[in-house]
């Protein structure tokens, strides 16, 4: 044989996904650290810039990500007791949540895009600072996010997949459980977000 | 004690017994030691581009005025060059090198936590260089803006900053799998009755290197991305034209590389703590104390980021604080060479090639960190700041310090490695050539840079000749010291290496050498000393 019998360590993997989940919060630190540093500069211009931002929408997708988070660590209860009904559930109810907070993305961002209120445009460059500045935080942050929601629902989707093919059960479910905690981290950015950038007023 | 495991019975980890022969089984591994030489191999070529760009400015500078090319293409060149020895030599160096190979080994591990994600990093290593080569050939010709990407020429340039900028964000995503592959091993994976300050300090070393590449480098990949965003989309975080800051651009640069220069430094030191004692017959002085030094240069590391910056307009405040870290800093590093010296005192000296690398290692990161001081000290850092005492400063540190760190494991871990010796005479010419002829091309530069002279200039006033001449001609003599080194360790016909050519303490020396595919078939018997030469 070309390699020695890999030997499965669950604490392990979920120690090494932690640490990942530490280098992710570090990456959006340096947004949040330009966010903080901004903010201070154009304090007054933050709060008006703001008010260009649908709060209902951004209040509606922190609701659905919470949910979604509840639901994917139920769906890892459900695996723990070989539901695997219930589990399909609670994974397509979270990924469909990913989809409800992809499709308010598309509005929010839609609308600003046709209204040309975006980095780059002649428009946004005839602003005052601290609201050019809002807005490439607004929208650099939130792609970000929208990216890393993404990947975690491509996560979660391999899980539910190998939750159906049963390599996923009651015995080995250390992806479920990682898919959820990279879930977990996703909802945790979008908690900070939503009052840094919406609720600022 | 001298357990013969596995000494003539398995075939070593260099012969192929899988499925797949030849290039393809070396580039579908899973095992950390040959994923270890895939990177050495890497290492060893990107350094000879990256040291042909630097030979190639020694020879521009001989003499002053043009030479053979102008300034844009010196500019480019010096990008390349520090592009290369930063994020693809001395920040994965050692810690990939040696701690791929040598310390799952010492902590009596068959392999790292996670195999398959070793070489998924590998090929993120190598996917990153292409693109950096790439950058180099493609838009409007190789970025011209120093390896430290400073906004705002970095943002409005013509070249192809955003090609560099990607290929080293993707090498920061190698470094940080590395690092998590590191953690989760010595967490994990320690034999039984390894406790942690059971463990080599090569080990304690990885692991302090390890957090830092976690924890540092996701700041310089949002950095980056930032630039990027900037070229493409002009957000203005460091345009003041809409309404950004430049030194908000320093801050976060430096956030990350001041950190890295420790991920450069300590795997080096833990290298040298291995050599001394084995080389001396003579148990570490201080372990408890190199130990808890590398994690305090790890933390300590994280807050002296503005001793990058002291002249670009920060507060009093600031700038006090900072300098007075940075000297804070400096003492775990002084406590490391106290120890290793105190090692050697009454030891059985033995100077074979690694000894004599880690000795060189000793004088010249002392230099190069006592020029830190210099630096970190406000008043004579507005004197030297960006002039050529910087460069040789950190020359001095990086190449000095880690590069003769990385040559000297070289020297040591070769038998292990490949399972033969070297000619000892031919490498310690090697040596003499490496050691004279860097003194004589970066201490002068220490002389014209308190004198004035600027750093990342392709032409300069008169009265630097001479110093630049010495300096030039000192790069041909180290120049000269590489290519009897490469020579010598690839010429195969040394004599065969025994399992423990040295004396060594550490497990890896139970193993044959070459060691077989599958280090440890039974966990070993853990010694209570690692160093346990009494």
């Amino acid at each position: 044989m070309d390699h020695i019998e890999l030997q499965r360590d669950d604490i392990g993997a979920k120690l090494g996904m932690w640490i990942f989940i530490f280098t992710e919060i570090l990456l959006f630190g340096g947004l949040f650290l330009v966010y903080a540093v901004m903010r201070h500069r154009y304090m007054a211009d933050f709060h008006l810039a703001s008010l260009q931002l649908n709060t209902f929408i951004g209040a509606l997708n922190t609701i659905v990500l919470l949910i979604s988070s509840m639901t994917v660590a139920m769906s890892i209860s459900a695996v723990q007791k070989k539901d695997k009904r219930m589990a399909t559930i609670l994974l397509s109810i979270t990924l469909l949540c990913a989809v409800i907070f992809l499709v308010d993305k598309y509005f929010e961002w839609g609308h600003k895009i046709s209204i040309s209120l975006y980095p780059g445009t002649d428009l946004m460059q005839s602003l005052k600072h601290g609201y050019i500045l809002f807005f490439s935080l607004y929208f650099f942050m939130t792609g970000l996010h929208m990216l890393h929601l993404i990947i975690g629902a491509v996560i979660l989707i391999v899980a539910l997949v190998k939750i159906r093919m049963g390599l996923i059960n009651d015995e080995h479910y250390v992806l479920l459980e990682n898919g959820g905690l990279y879930w977990h981290l996703v909802d945790l950015i979008w908690i900070f977000l939503f009052p840094l950038l919406y609720l600022v007023t | 004690m001298t357990e013969n495991n596995n000494l003539q019975e398995e075939p070593s980890y260099l012969i192929d017994t899988g499925k797949r022969k030849g290039i393809l089984a070396w580039l579908t591994t899973i095992d950390h030691k040959r994923i270890g030489l895939l990177y050495l191999w890497s290492i060893m070529v990107f350094f000879i581009v990256g040291g042909i760009l630097g030979e190639t400015m020694r020879t521009e500078l001989y003499k002053p005025g043009q030479q053979f090319f102008g300034p844009q293409t010196y500019n480019a060149i010096f990008t390349l060059h520090g592009l290369i020895m930063i994020f693809l030599i001395v920040i994965p160096g050692l810690t990939v090198v040696f701690g791929n190979f040598v310390m799952p080994i010492m902590i009596g591990a068959n392999d790292v936590a996670f195999p398959r994600l070793n070489l998924f990093a590998w090929y993120l290593y190598i996917l990153g260089a292409a693109v950096v080569v790439i950058s180099q050939f493609t838009g409007n010709g190789p970025p011209d803006t120093g390896w430290t990407f400073y906004a705002p020429y970095s943002t409005q340039t013509h070249t192809n900053v955003i090609a560099a900028v990607s290929g080293a964000f993707i090498l920061g995503f190698s470094s940080i799998l590395t690092g998590i592959n590191f953690i989760v091993t010595i967490h994990r994976l320690r034999a039984p009755g390894m406790s942690f300050f059971k463990m080599p300090l090569l080990p304690w070393a990885v692991y302090a290197t390890a957090w830092i590449q976690v924890l540092a480098t996701p700041v310089i990949g949002i950095t980056l991305l930032m630039i990027i965003a900037e070229r493409v989309f002009h957000i203005g975080f460091f345009d003041p034209a809409l309404g950004g800051d430049p030194i908000l651009y320093q801050h976060l640069f430096w956030i990350y590389s001041h950190p890295a220069v420790y991920i450069m430094i300590l795997p080096a030191m833990g290298v040298i703590t291995e050599i001394i004692p084995t080389f001396c017959q003579k148990r570490i002085f201080g372990y408890k104390a190199i130990a808890i030094s590398s994690l305090a240069i790890a933390g300590v590391g994280y807050f002296v980021w503005g001793h990058h910056m002291f002249t670009s307009g920060m507060s009093k405040e600031a700038i006090w604080t900072f300098s007075l870290l940075t000297f804070l800093v400096a003492v775990p590093s002084a406590i490391k060479v106290f120890n290793w010296v105190a090692t050697m005192y009454k030891g059985s000296i033995d100077l074979k090639p690694p000894l004599l690398y880690a000795i060189a290692f000793i004088f010249l990161f002392s230099i190069g960190g006592l020029t830190g001081l210099v630096q970190g000290a406000l008043a004579t850092d507005i004197q030297v700041h960006d002039t050529s005492f910087i460069v040789a400063h950190f020359h001095y540190i990086i190449f000095g310090g880690v590069g003769f760190a990385f040559l000297g494991g070289i020297h040591y871990w070769y038998p292990k490695m490949f399972g033969r010796m070297y000619n000892f005479r031919v490498a310690n010419i090697a040596w003499c050539f490496l050691f004279i002829g860097f003194n004589l091309l970066y201490f002068p530069q220490f002389i014209i840079g308190v004198e004035g002279m600027p750093r990342r200039y392709f032409d300069y006033l008169p009265q630097f000749t001479t110093a630049q001449q010495v300096s030039t001609i000192g790069g041909y003599i180290l120049g000269i010291g590489f290519i009897i080194l490469i020579v010598n360790l690839f010429r195969k016909n040394g004599a065969k290496a025994t399992a423990n050519p040295w004396g060594g303490k550490t497990l890896e020396w139970r193993l044959a050498s070459p060691p077989p595919m599958e280090n440890f078939p039974t966990p070993p018997s853990v010694p209570d000393n690692p160093y346990d030469y009494e």
